[in-house]
């Protein structure tokens, strides 16, 4: 029992340091270059800004729950 | 990092940080945890304007992910929640308009700040009551370890006989909820939690998660495991709705709300699969704290005139 609680906890633990790893490089990679345009787009088209704002959310959820669920199964070898 | 929509300049380690305790708190419980948020943005500068309305933003987001991994788990009902989303926003509409009123009349703050107390209080006594009794009542009966597929639906309450008799007014058009192992309900008394839900989110603010939850336990007879992901679809649809709304008013800084969803997004998942180890009775004792935390805020608020 207290070996499979230590096993999920490597495994979350790697977990945490890619996704970490992955989320410093989203920032770096697409943030920093998103900035600029959502703000000329917030204050020029607002409705067109809070049509994308949702979308973007939504898009990023999705994919971040698609990167999380693949790295649970690589490291832990099963399916959540 | 500097946010060129609003203006701030805000650690994302921070925002993460925010995002990845409020996801937790939103897997688990399925509310949106803007009584943590608000004061978190509030607390590194950011408007009030803008907190309330990219909170919302990364709500949607991490009840996205919530949602999704509650649904893998079999833990919503998607009729309930889209029939739940209708009410919940017409209740905040209605909501917003009685704060319309109350600052024409020039005493909403007092207002607002002793229907919240009262709300969190009520929430809070009525809960820690009702599952301590379950919890004593089924003592040995309750699932242990990880509580999967079936078991999840075998939820109990000590409140059972008054949502039964709730389930028993035929006002038409009925129907049922097969996910949630409810044969017949009327629509009406559906809309009408998700309305007072929606009302309270428009009235006090956030997503009102901590009425609505254990109204749809209570009052619907949802089991704990399905309200909680019910309620996460849920506030996807009327989140969006909310924040669009102050996206035109110019109140949402996605950027941010992007960064904290960082955060969320493996909270989130965290807090949905712990459910599994808990059963329901547990999870609504667990709740407790949290209107007091609400609660506990307002009444700071009140004293100090500090706005959190």
């Amino acid at each position: 029992m207290k070996s499979d609680t230590a096993k999920t906890l490597r495994a979350f633990l790697i977990e945490l340091v890619i996704y970490a790893l992955l989320v410093v490089g989203y920032f770096f990679l697409v943030l920093h270059f998103l900035g600029e345009g959502l703000h000329r787009l917030e204050i020029q088209h607002r409705n067109t800004y809070a049509a994308v704002a949702i979308l973007l959310i939504i898009g990023q959820a999705v994919v971040l729950e698609s990167v999380t669920t693949l790295l649970l199964r690589l490291l832990r070898g099963r399916s959540e | 990092m500097f946010f060129p929509i609003s203006g701030a300049h805000i650690s994302p380690v921070y925002l993460v940080i925010v995002g990845f305790l409020i996801g937790i708190l939103g897997g688990f419980f399925g509310v949106g945890g803007s009584f943590i948020a608000g004061p978190a943005l509030r607390a590194v500068g950011l408007d009030w304007n803008f907190a309330v309305g990219t909170d919302l933003a990364h709500i949607v987001g991490k009840s996205v992910v919530a949602a999704k991994r509650h649904r893998a788990l079999g833990n919503v009902d998607l009729r309930l929640g889209l029939i739940m989303a209708l009410g919940t926003i017409g209740g905040a509409e209605v909501g917003a308009q009685l704060i319309q009123m109350l600052k024409r009349a020039g005493n909403v703050n007092l207002v607002v700040s002793i229907v919240s107390i009262a709300v969190y209080l009520s929430i809070s006594t009525f809960m820690m009551w009702e599952s301590r009794k379950t919890l004593i009542s089924q003592k040995g009966r309750l699932p242990r370890g990880k509580v999967t597929g079936g078991k999840i639906k075998q939820d109990h309450s000590e409140f059972m006989h008054v949502t039964r008799a709730i389930q028993r007014l035929k006002i038409w058009p009925l129907i049922a909820l097969p996910a949630s192992g409810v044969k017949a309900i009327s629509l009406w008394i559906i809309l009408l939690v998700a309305f007072v839900g929606g009302l309270f989110s428009g009235f006090l603010g956030g997503g009102a998660g901590y009425i609505r939850m254990p109204s749809m336990v209570y009052v619907l007879g949802i089991p704990t495991h399905l309200a909680v992901g019910t309620d996460l679809f849920e506030i996807i649809i009327s989140a969006s709705y909310g924040t669009f709304s102050h996206a035109i008013k110019g109140n949402v800084d996605i950027l941010i709300a992007l960064v904290m969803h960082t955060g969320a997004a493996i909270g989130a998942q965290i807090g949905a699969i712990s459910t599994q180890y808990f059963a329901g009775p547990k999870i609504r004792l667990a709740f407790v704290p949290l209107p007091l935390i609400g609660a506990a805020i307002v009444i700071y608020t009140l004293m100090t005139g500090h706005k959190l």
